[in-house]
């Protein structure tokens, strides 16, 4: 949208602007600087550019083989946690937005009161549930609890999407003679494209930066997520300031690869979720 | 409604079956035939059974862990009534630890609000780079917590680059502790969060802005406003709803603070920065008391509801009920 009506920008508002801009990405930028630079110079001028740079601190992480299996962790609990809830986000969603059934605003309910328990609250119980079915250091001890709780926000989202979708459509296919779980796979799932798009980019990312259920779920360290080997790697080398930088900065390349891509999504997910 | 239920072939010989054995006229003419039961068992069952599971039953089973003295390991057998909850109440720990949510609850508005507001009226005017500027805003937000923390944990050591820069402008007689003071380290966590949430606010302003009707900014002009006079009286106003519906999910947040508290000083120095949910992790996991830890779970769930219902009573419902034409963006 634009706004004719106040146009333009004086010198102020740039200044301002480029604060803004210099505060925010300063901390990302210092960070992907000082991966390039030697702890020497870190410790002697704390804020200046490489000089020369260095490549050895990247290389380092890019071939321990730990960073590469932490992201493939992360990647799979991400997918399964986004392909689990999203799938059975929308089934549930389907007949609570289509079906008139007696307690159906009851079982809505139920759901959306999963809304009011973050999972701090149920960590503990978490914990050793996985524990007891021996999931824990398995993608689906910290994927299936994740999925749980991305639930109701993806069922509250998707319901009034899936309710849009108009009726003859529905009535068209079952004249034709298609069953409703038919229907459902075919026809109404290929629609409710947009919508599942933007419940699975929110799971995937509160998924990908998870810290707490992979922090208590996963101890061995050939089941660690990124955040958990960020946080690892920071404290086991916590001498070597470039090579934390160097490691923590290429922990950000997929959030913000994925971001760039998906930020209308990510934006207007948000957005939803707040309007409800 | 867009239920369809009652259409289709096999769903309108189950109803009539079903009506015709019944009678009409009966009350439970309406019923679910069978065959849509089946279909929404079906559909509902896996998502019904994942959300008991996996967030049900714990939430259920902390409450219930909350009454015990248990380590974890074997039966659960010393039933300790509220004991937990008196101790957690009496414990000074937990007491400051809830004294810093609600620091961090009210800084946070205080200091993101307004930041937030202004950051997001400027970028409502037509300024060169005005896109790019709503994404680079919005990055911290998306990058995960423990990177995040990492990063700024680097960059508040002592001697490291805020130092060095504060130096660099001649501010050098300002350098402390950062994380390392209990005068301090609260103060600077909350400088790292308002870094770090700071897009969101400035997002979803941007978005109720995008609500504001085009005609009210060129009326306001021909009537001679200021842009300032414009905003103040106009986009504000009309703001009001996304700004409540923001307090409450940074109120939520701050009451549930773990991840960058964890990594920045894990509750420390001197408990200065404990926040409800790493206090609940460091006794519960780091020293085993399960029975004590979910009590603290359990307070916390409570303090979080009770404000919840409390804002969602008296600034959520009672404005938007009067003043249904104000909802802008919904």
């Amino acid at each position: 949208m634009t706004r004719r009506t106040f146009s333009g920008g004086n010198p102020a508002v740039y200044a301002i602007a480029l604060v803004v801009v210099a505060v925010t990405l300063g901390p990302v930028i210092y960070a992907v600087l000082g991966g390039f630079r030697s702890n020497a110079q870190l410790a002697s001028d704390p804020v200046g550019m490489p000089d020369p740079w260095v490549w050895s601190n990247y290389a380092g992480v890019l071939t321990s083989g730990s960073f590469w299996r932490y992201a493939l962790n992360s990647t799979v609990i991400a997918i399964v946690t986004t392909a689990v809830g999203s799938l059975f986000g929308v089934m549930a969603a389907y007949p609570l937005a289509r079906y008139r059934f007696r307690g159906r605003e009851a079982l809505f309910g139920i759901f959306t009161l999963g809304l009011l328990f973050p999972i701090t609250v149920a960590i503990i119980p978490l914990f050793l549930m996985v524990r007891d079915l021996q999931l824990d250091n398995s993608f689906w001890g910290v994927a299936l609890p994740q999925a749980a709780f991305a639930l109701p926000l993806t069922i509250v989202i998707l319901r009034p999407f899936l309710a849009a979708l108009p009726t003859e459509i529905e009535e068209a296919a079952l004249i034709d003679g298609a069953t409703r779980v038919g229907f459902f796979w075919r026809i109404l799932l290929p629609l409710s494209g947009p919508g599942l798009v933007t419940v699975g980019v929110l799971a995937f990312v509160a998924s990908w930066n998870a810290y707490l259920l992979p922090l208590l779920i996963l101890n061995d360290p050939v089941a660690k997520t990124l955040p958990l080997g960020v946080a690892d790697f920071s404290t086991e080398h916590a001498a070597d300031t470039a090579g934390v930088l160097a490691f923590t900065s290429l922990a950000m390349i997929p959030a913000l690869v994925f971001f760039l891509v998906m930020e209308r999504r990510i934006v207007n997910g948000l957005q939803g979720a707040v309007k409800g | 409604m867009t239920a369809v239920t009652d259409h289709g072939p096999a769903a309108d010989r189950a109803r009539a079956r079903s009506a015709a054995a019944r009678g009409p006229g009966s009350r439970r003419r309406l019923r679910t035939p069978w065959r849509t039961r089946l279909e929404i068992l079906f559909f509902v069952t896996p998502a019904l059974v994942l959300f008991a599971v996996f967030l049900v039953v714990p939430v259920v089973q902390a409450g219930r862990y909350s009454l015990y003295d248990w380590n974890g390991l074997g039966p659960m057998d010393d039933f300790v009534g509220l004991a937990n909850y008196a101790s957690a109440l009496g414990n000074e720990v937990f007491r400051g630890a809830v004294g810093h949510n609600l620091t961090i609850v009210v800084l946070s508005i205080l200091i993101q609000l307004p930041l937030g507001l202004g950051i997001a009226l400027l970028l409502n005017r037509e300024i060169r780079g005005r896109t790019a500027l709503r994404v680079i805003i919005f990055v911290p937000y998306v990058l995960a917590e423990v990177v995040a923390s990492v990063v700024w944990f680097m960059l508040l050591q002592p001697n490291g680059a805020i130092d060095a820069l504060l130096e660099s402008i001649g501010l050098g007689g300002v350098v402390q502790l950062w994380l390392g003071d209990p005068d301090v380290a609260l103060y600077t966590v909350m400088v790292v969060l308002t870094w770090k949430y700071l897009g969101l606010a400035v997002i979803l302003m941007l978005a109720g802005l995008q609500g504001v009707p085009e005609e009210l900014y060129e009326a306001a002009q021909i009537d001679g406003a200021s842009w300032w006079q414009v905003q103040r009286r106009i986009a504000v106003p009309l703001l009001s709803p996304t700004i409540r519906t923001w307090v409450f999910l940074s109120m939520i947040g701050s009451l549930q603070q773990f991840d960058m508290v964890w990594i920045l000083t894990a509750g420390g120095p001197a408990n200065s920065t404990t926040t409800m949910a790493t206090y609940l992790i460091s006794q519960g996991t780091d020293r085993s008391l399960y029975g004590y830890a979910s009590a603290v779970a359990v307070l916390l769930f409570g303090i979080s509801f009770v404000l919840a219902a409390l804002y969602q009573t008296f600034v959520l419902r009672p404005r938007s009920e009067r003043r249904p034409e104000t909802e802008v963006g919904r």
